[in-house]
C-alpha cells in the first residue's frame, strides 16, 4: 500500500481520539500486551503468525464478556477517509467481543486500509455477496447525547484503539 | 380557522416556546451548524446528492420489482418476508411472530408510525425502548420532538429528574455520564433477557437482503446479538437495488442530520446472522439457527408513488436536515412542527401520505416556504413545495359548495369556502392595489384600533403588527411622471425591466425608486411596464391554481422584453425565487428557463454591470459605513447573499452579514394572530445579533420586504434595501 491512506488513516482517528499502533507481525504480541487492561477477551485472529496472547480469554463465557475491560478482535478493513474499522462479525464472536468490553482494540492488517467510502464498499458488496452475514463500519466509540450532553460509552465501547499491522 | 382554533394554536405555540423551545434550538441549532461544516468537507457534495436522488428516483420507480427481488434474497438467506397492507396488518404479523415473549426494540420512526408497542403489550409482552432518547420517552410516556434525536425537547436536568423520580436509585442520577450508565446497565439486563429484537432500516438492500443501520450507540447491534429472533421493520421506500448504492447514503446521511461525518455504526447486517447469542442459561452459545423477520410496511406509501405531487416524499432518508436548518422548527421543535409520528418540513408529506390530511393539516402552516431545508436535503426533495401542494389539498377539502359568492367577489380561481386569511394573504397584489387606490384613507382605517380587532377576528391578522402603509404614488405612475427612463434606449449599454412587483409598487416605493436610479447611474434603461403579480402571495397560502394562472399572465408580459433584449430585474427576493424555481412547474420548460435565465435579483445586475466594467463611483461609496445586512431566505437559497455582500464591499461598506437561517417573518406568516409570537420569537435571534457591540451602531439592510417589516418591528432604528444605500439620488 502506498503510505498515502495510512496517513489520512492516522489522522482520521487521531481527530476521534482513537489512538493508532503500529506494529509488525512478530512484534505484535510485545506490543498489544501493555495495551490490554486486564480482564480481556478476544476472537481468533485471521492473520498469519498472528494470534491471541494468553492474557487474553480467546472463548469468554458470558460473565467474562460482561466484566471484561478489553475486547480484542480483527478488522477486515479500514477507511483511511472516515479512521473506520469494519467488523465483521460470525460464529467466532466479534461482534459480542467489539460490543461489550469497555475498550475494543480492533487489529488489522495495512493491506486492507483502503482509501475511501466508494472503495470500501465495492469491496464490502463482494464479501456480501460471498456470504459475509454481518459488517459493522464502526468509527470511533460508541456515543450519545440523548442524556443531554455527549457521552462516550454508550451501549458499546467507550474508548477504541487500532493495531495496524505493517507488514500484513 | 375560527377565532378559537387560532388562540388555541396561539397558546400551544407560547406553551412549547416556554417549555421545550430552548433545548430544541440549542440542540438543533448544533446540529444545522454541524451540517454546514461537515458538508464542505466532501470533494463533491453536490454530486454525491445527485446519485442519492437518482438511486431514490429508481428505486421507487421500480419498486414492485424490487420488492420480488428483495423477497428472494432473503428467504434465498434463510428469513421471511412479510409485505404489511397497513398498520393493523403489519402488527397482527410482528405480534404473532414475537408470541408473547420480550421485545427489545432499537429506535425506528416506522414502529412509531404503526405503533407496533401497544400491540405487542397488549399481547402480554414486555417491550423496552433500548435507545437511550427512546427509553427517556418511554419512561415519560412522551411523543419524539425530532426524527433523529427524539428526546431533544428535554434537558439533562429534566431526565435527571424523570430518571429519579421514576426509578429512585440509591444515589440520585446528575450528571449525563450517570444517566447514560445506569441506562445502559438498566437495559443491558432487559436485553441479555429478551429473546425477540426488533430494529428499524435505513436502506435495505434489494440484491442481498442486506440491513443498513445508522446509529452511534451500539443498541441496534445487541438487540440483534443478543436475540434469537430478529424482527425488521421497514417501509417499502427504504430499499435501495445494490450494496453499492449505500455509499453515498452512508457519507451523507449522518453529516445531513446531526452534522457528524459519520455516526459510530453504519451496521450491515444480512440476517439471519451467525453471531454467538445468549442461551437459556445465559451463556454464550452458537447463534446459528436464528430466526429473521423483514416487515415491509406499505401504509399509504404504493399510493404515494401513484401521487405525482407527493411521490417524492418517497425519496426521503429521514435525516432531519428539513428541520434542523427550518427556524421555526428550531424554536418550537416536533410537538408543535408535526403530525401523529413525523415532524419537520417533509412531515408533512408523510402524515399525509401514512396517516392524513388532517394529521398535515395541525402544522403544515409552519412551513412558510423559507426554503432553507432545499439545498440541505441529501435527494434533493422540494420540501416547500410538498407543503405547498398539502395547503392546497388542505384548502380545496374546507371548500363548500355554499361559498359561491364569496368565490364570485373574489379574483382568485380557488374554490369557495377556504380560510379567509388564506385568501386575503393570497389576493395580496389586488389588495395592494385598492389600498393605493384609497391610500392614505386605507392606511388610516387600517391603522385604528377597532379595525384591527376586527381584522384579527375575523382573518386573523394580529392586531399587535402595523399593517403595511401603502403609497398613494406607486412606482409605476412616479417613474412615469418624470417622464421614464433618463437613460433613452439609443444611449444605453443595457436596456433593463424593472419588475414592479406588488410591494415595491405600492409600499416600498422608496427602494423601487433607488432602484431606477442606481440602474441608470450604471447606464442602463429602464422601463417599468405594468406586469402580473408573480404569484408568489397566493402560492404561500397553498393556492395553487391562482398561482398558476399568475404565472402565466407574468411569463405572457415579460417575454416580448426578453425577446427585445431586456433583462428582467427583481428588487423582492420571493419573486426572483417564483421565477428561478416554482416556474418550472407551470410553465413549458423553454419558457421557464428562458424566464429565469434572464432575471437577476437587483444587487446581482448591479454586480454584474461592475464587473464588466461599469463604473462604481456612479455609486454612493460607503466610506467605511458600518452595515448590519440581513439577506432574505429564498435569495440564499439562489445563492445570491454574496452579491449584495462584494458589491458593498466593493463600494467601501463595513458589512456584517446575519447568521440566521430566516428573519421569522416569511410573508405573511408573522402576522397572522396563531404564529405572530412564534415570528417575533425567531425574529429575536436575529434581534440580538443586530443589538451586539459589533452591530449595534450599524446602519441595517435587508432585502426582503417582509425582513425589513420584521427588522422594523424588531428594532428601534429604521432599515432599507441595500439598492437605496448605494443609491446615488440618497
Ligand atoms: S426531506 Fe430531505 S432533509 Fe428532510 S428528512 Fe427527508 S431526506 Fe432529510
Amino acid at each position: 500500500m502506498s503510505a498515502e491512506p495510512l496517513t489520512t488513516f492516522e489522522s482520521s482517528l487521531d481527530e476521534l481520539g482513537v489512538e493508532l499502533v503500529q506494529t509488525t507481525s512478530d512484534q505484535f504480541e510485545s506490543t498489544l500486551v501493555p495495551l490490554l487492561d486486564a480482564p480481556a477477551v478476544g476472537t481468533p485472529l485471521p492473520f498469519e503468525n498472528v494470534s491471541l496472547p494468553d492474557a487474553v480469554e480467546g472463548d469468554p463465557t458470558m460473565q467474562e464478556l460482561e466484566t471484561a475491560e478489553t475486547g480484542v478482535t480483527a478488522a477486515g478493513y479500514g477507511i483511511a477517509d472516515y479512521g473506520s474499522v469494519v467488523i465483521q462479525g460470525g460464529p467466532d464472536g466479534e461482534e459480542p467481543v467489539s460490543l461489550y468490553a469497555d475498550e475494543h482494540v480492533a487489529v488489522i492488517a495495512g493491506s486492507d486500509v483502503l482509501t475511501d467510502m466508494d472503495t470500501t464498499f465495492d469491496r464490502l458488496a463482494e464479501d456480501i455477496r460471498s456470504d459475509t452475514g454481518q459488517a459493522i463500519i464502526a468509527t470511533g466509540p460508541s456515543a450519545t447525547a440523548d442524556m443531554g450532553e455527549l457521552v462516550k460509552g454508550a451501549h458499546g465501547p467507550m474508548e477504541v484503539t487500532v493495531v495496524l499491522l505493517e507488514d500484513r | 380557522m375560527s377565532v378559537d382554533d387560532r388562540q388555541r394554536k396561539a397558546e400551544h405555540i407560547r406553551h412549547l416556546l416556554e417549555t421545550e423551545g430552548n433545548n430544541v434550538h440549542e440542540n438543533t441549532q448544533v446540529f444545522n451548524d454541524g451540517r454546514y461544516e461537515s458538508t464542505a468537507d466532501l470533494d463533491d457534495y453536490d454530486g454525491l446528492k445527485d446519485e442519492a436522488r437518482a438511486i431514490k428516483e429508481d428505486t421507487i420507480e421500480r419498486l414492485p420489482e424490487l420488492l420480488d427481488r428483495v423477497t428472494e434474497a432473503v428467504e434465498t438467506n434463510g428469513g421471511t418476508v412479510y409485505l404489511a397492507d397497513d398498520a393493523a396488518d403489519a402488527n397482527r404479523y410482528i405480534t404473532e411472530v414475537a408470541g408473547g415473549r420480550d421485545v427489545v426494540k432499537s429506535k425506528s420512526m416506522t414502529s412509531e408510525e404503526i405503533e407496533v408497542n401497544e400491540s405487542l403489550e397488549a399481547s402480554g409482552a414486555d417491550v423496552w425502548e433500548t435507545d437511550l432518547a427512546e427509553f427517556v420517552l418511554q419512561v415519560a410516556d412522551e411523543a419524539p420532538s425530532h426524527i433523529v434525536a427524539p428526546a431533544i425537547h428535554k434537558s439533562r436536568e429534566e431526565i435527571a429528574d424523570l430518571f429519579n423520580a421514576h426509578f429512585d436509585p440509591e444515589e440520585p442520577l446528575e450528571t449525563a455520564e450517570e444517566l447514560t450508565r445506569f441506562a445502559r446497565e438498566y437495559l443491558g439486563e432487559k436485553i441479555m433477557d429478551a429473546e425477540v429484537g426488533m430494529t428499524g432500516a435505513n436502506f435495505v438492500t434489494a440484491d442481498t437482503g442486506t440491513l443498513a443501520l445508522v446509529t452511534s450507540e451500539g443498541n441496534a447491534r445487541k438487540c440483534v446479538q443478543a436475540t434469537d429472533t430478529h424482527i425488521a421493520v421497514a417501509g417499502v421506500e427504504k430499499l435501495v437495488p445494490t450494496v453499492e448504492d449505500l455509499q453515498p447514503f452512508v457519507e451523507l446521511i449522518a453529516r445531513s442530520g446531526t452534522g457528524q461525518d459519520i455516526t459510530s455504526y453504519i451496521s450491515l447486517f444480512t440476517p439471519p446472522g451467525d453471531s454467538p447469542t445468549f442461551d437459556e442459561g445465559g451463556e454464550l452459545g452458537p447463534g446459528d439457527d436464528r430466526e429473521f423477520h423483514l416487515v415491509l410496511i406499505d401504509n399509504g406509501r404504493m399510493e404515494m408513488r401513484e401521487d405525482d405531487q407527493l411521490r417524492e416524499t418517497l425519496y426521503c432518508i429521514r435525516c432531519s436536515a428539513c428541520a434542523n436548518s427550518c427556524a421555526n422548527f428550531q424554536h418550537v421543535g416536533g410537538h408543535a412542527f408535526g403530525g401523529e409520528t413525523y415532524s419537520g418540513g417533509i412531515a408533512t408529506g408523510w402524515e399525509a401520505g401514512v396517516h392524513s390530511q388532517e394529521s398535515a393539516a395541525e402544522f403544515n402552516d409552519l412551513c412558510t416556504g423559507c426554503s432553507r431545508c432545499v439545498n440541505a436535503c441529501p435527494v434533493k426533495i422540494d420540501i416547500p413545495w410538498i407543503n405547498t401542494v398539502v395547503r392546497d389539498r388542505i384548502n380545496q377539502e374546507d371548500a363548500t359548495e355554499f361559498d359561491f359568492l364569496v368565490e364570485g367577489l373574489t379574483p382568485d380561481e380557488e374554490p369557495g369556502g377556504m380560510d379567509l386569511q388564506k385568501r386575503l394573504f393570497g389576493n395580496y397584489a389586488t389588495l395592494a392595489k385598492l389600498g393605493s387606490a384609497t391610500a392614505p384613507v386605507s392606511n388610516w382605517v387600517a391603522g385604528i384600533k377597532p379595525a384591527q380587532v376586527l381584522m384579527e377576528r375575523f382573518v386573523g391578522i394580529d392586531r399587535q403588527r402595523d399593517l403595511p402603509e401603502f403609497k398613494r404614488e406607486t412606482l409605476r405612475k412616479w417613474f412615469e411622471a418624470r417622464g421614464g427612463s433618463r437613460v433613452s434606449p439609443a444611449d444605453a449599454d443595457r436596456e433593463a425591466v424593472l419588475y414592479p412587483d406588488a410591494y415595491t409598487n405600492h409600499v416600498q416605493v422608496e427602494r423601487g425608486k433607488a432602484a431606477v436610479r442606481v440602474l441608470e447611474a450604471l447606464g442602463v434603461s429602464v422601463r417599468i411596464p405594468e406586469v402580473a403579480s408573480s404569484g408568489r402571495a397566493p402560492l404561500s397560502q397553498g393556492m395553487i391554481a391562482t398561482a398558476e394562472r399568475h404565472s402565466h399572465e407574468a411569463y405572457a408580459d415579460l417575454a416580448e422584453h426578453i425577446d427585445a433584449g431586456r433583462d428582467v430585474v427583481v428588487i423582492e427576493p420571493s419573486d426572483l425565487a417564483m421565477f428561478a424555481s416554482e416556474y418550472e412547474k407551470f410553465l413549458p420548460e423553454e419558457s421557464a428557463e428562458r424566464l429565469d435565465s434572464n432575471s437577476y435579483e437587483i444587487m446581482e445586475f448591479v454586480y454584474g454591470l461592475l464587473e464588466n466594467g461599469a463604473s462604481s463611483e456612479e455609486l454612493r461609496a460607503g466610506d467605511g459605513e458600518r452595515v448590519a445586512y440581513h439577506s432574505h431566505c429564498q435569495q440564499r437559497t439562489l445563492g445570491l447573499e454574496a452579491h449584495t455582500v462584494a458589491v458593498l464591499d466593493e463600494l467601501g461598506y463595513d458589512v456584517l452579514t446575519s447568521e440566521t437561517e430566516c428573519c421569522g417573518m416569511a410573508g405573511s406568516f408573522g402576522y397572522k394572530q396563531e404564529y405572530y409570537e412564534l415570528s417575533m420569537d425567531v425574529g429575536g435571534e436575529l434581534e440580538s445579533q443586530f443589538r451586539t457591540e459589533d452591530a449595534r451602531d450599524r446602519t441595517v439592510v435587508a432585502s426582503g420586504t417582509s425582513c425589513l417589516e420584521q427588522l422594523d418591528s424588531l428594532l428601534e432604528r429604521p432599515s432599507q434595501h441595500p439598492v437605496q444605500l448605494v443609491d446615488p439620488g440618497r
